[in-house]
């Protein structure tokens, strides 16, 4: 299992889930080998998402009043622009050195690599997300540290780059990409970004459960057809 | 080249009349709204072009999953025109639902979640329009284009149901009233009639610009053949 060709070969003759996940893992693994490396993304994303609360902060002069009814929209604002950058710069490696022809070329499922690339999507939002979660819980003084709302926070990651690694796939493809991607994808990340922010609000305001869980089962609803949606046609938007 | 369907030239006509007889039944016969008065009579058309731009993002949907599947081009070119279609009538609906809006509601928008929904597909569609002409490549832009219009349509229920959690004011006039809504009614024989009429005229609309559009693709494609077949000769 040491040569890379043989293991190659050993997952394509054995179609198991097995080998799946394997093939999954795979992808992950270079990602975060990548990122590790290089540090290019993490560091862009974290900058931008912290300079996007700061222009907040004098935007909205977030006194405390203000602070206790916006909290939720200022921090899933910042993930989800914070994110087009994460999303752009991942498929953007892929597509200009090639690396895009050669993942294809191996011998695995199309959708090995449609959940490799979303997951190493998912582990660099999360990892932002749990940066800017205590830096913004010590800059306003508010304990962000709840399970409900880190639940919340999941799910929404979850949707957000099941979605946006489909759409940054095609959106590296094409002219305008930079420009494309959060065009192409806000419009569609509307119900989640909604429940997201109102299922927060209702976790950070101490709201009864029963008012946010129709919030909750909406963003459940949608990770789970859109993870099957673009499950189902990521082959159509890699095809040569 | 080849001439225009028969059929084509009888359909643009009947279209053409039928819309006229349609403007004679909102404007004149259906009789005048007890309370709103004669603004209601934006009404039917409203609705008509509401549905018209949801049909056609359907439709949209619908040929974007048989292209998927077979990979015939004309697939492809009948989303692209219904795609333009349903942005055209999408706006048509929400600017005539403002001038509603401005004596009925007294404001020409509100943050209701038909109207969100209305704009919300409307932003997809004009996202999909940009994402076309940003590739260049016709087999990959079709591949795109069916991708993001399912992904799209998609999307437009579920933030129906998400901002229907809100209470709504739009009013609900075929089906069930909501009672917290502003500006409902009931209609009349004659309404009805008018009403079905501007349906049925505005699917028929549909029908005939969708046709003339795939004629218009068709042949802006020949001319490209032919320019290229007479630059390499």
């Amino acid at each position: 299992m040491t040569d890379p060709i043989e293991q190659k070969i050993w997952l394509r003759a054995d179609g198991s889930l097995k080998a799946h996940l394997r093939a999954i893992a795979a992808i992950v693994w270079k990602d975060l080998a990548a990122e590790f490396r290089s540090r290019e993304l993490i560091g862009a994303m974290l900058v931008f998402a912290a300079l996007v609360i700061l222009i907040f902060n004098f935007a909205l002069e977030l006194d405390i009043s203000t602070r206790e009814t916006v909290t939720s929209g200022i921090l899933w604002v910042t993930f989800a622009f914070a994110g087009t950058l994460g999303l752009n710069r991942s498929m953007a490696i892929e597509k200009d050195r090639g690396c895009l022809d050669g993942l294809l070329l191996a011998p695995v499922d199309r959708s090995a690599i449609f959940f490799g690339k979303a997951i190493g999507n998912l582990f660099f939002m999360l990892l932002v997300e749990a940066i800017i979660l205590p830096m913004y819980s010590v800059l306003y003084n508010v304990n962000l540290f709840q399970p409900g709302l880190i639940l919340v926070i999941l799910l929404g990651s979850i949707g957000y780059t099941a979605v946006g690694t489909l759409l940054a796939a095609m959106a590296v493809q094409a002219r305008t990409r930079d420009m494309l991607l959060p065009i192409l994808l806000f419009p569609v990340l509307i119900p989640l970004l909604l429940a997201a922010v109102k299922a927060s609000n209702g976790f950070l305001q101490g709201f009864e459960i029963v008012e946010i869980m129709p919030w909750v089962n909406v963003m459940i609803a949608y990770d789970v057809i859109f993870i099957a949606v673009a499950f189902m046609v990521f082959d159509f938007v890699v095809e040569e | 080249m080849e001439r225009r369907p028969k059929t084509l030239t009888v359909l643009s006509w009947l279209t053409s009349v039928v819309f006229i007889v349609a403007l004679y039944l909102v404007l004149f016969w259906a009789p005048q709204e007890a309370i709103m008065g004669d603004v209601q009579r934006v009404f039917y058309f409203h609705v008509s072009a509401g549905w018209v731009g949801a049909l056609a993002f359907l439709i949209t949907a619908i040929v974007g999953g048989i292209y998927l599947a077979r990979g015939e081009q004309r697939w492809d070119r009948a989303a692209m025109a219904s795609v333009e279609i349903g942005v055209v009538f999408t706006f048509i609906n929400i600017v005539t639902g403002s001038i509603w809006a401005r004596p009925i509601w007294n404001t020409w928008w509100t943050w209701d979640p038909r109207l969100v929904t209305a704009t919300i597909m409307e932003l997809i569609y004009i996202a999909y329009i940009m994402l076309r002409q940003g590739i260049e490549d016709p087999d990959r832009r079709a591949r795109f284009g069916a991708v993001y219009g399912i992904v799209g349509f998609i999307s437009v229920p579920l933030t129906f149901l998400s901002i229907r959690i809100f209470r709504t004011i739009h009013p609900v006039v075929v089906g069930s009233t909501d009672p917290t809504a502003q500006g409902a009614f009931d209609m009349t024989a004659n309404m009805r009639t008018a009403f079905f009429f501007s349906l049925f005229t505005f699917t028929l609309i549909y029908i005939t610009l969708l046709w003339h559009r795939l004629r218009l693709q068709h042949k802006m494609e020949m001319i490209e053949e032919r320019k290229l077949r007479a630059l390499s000769a």
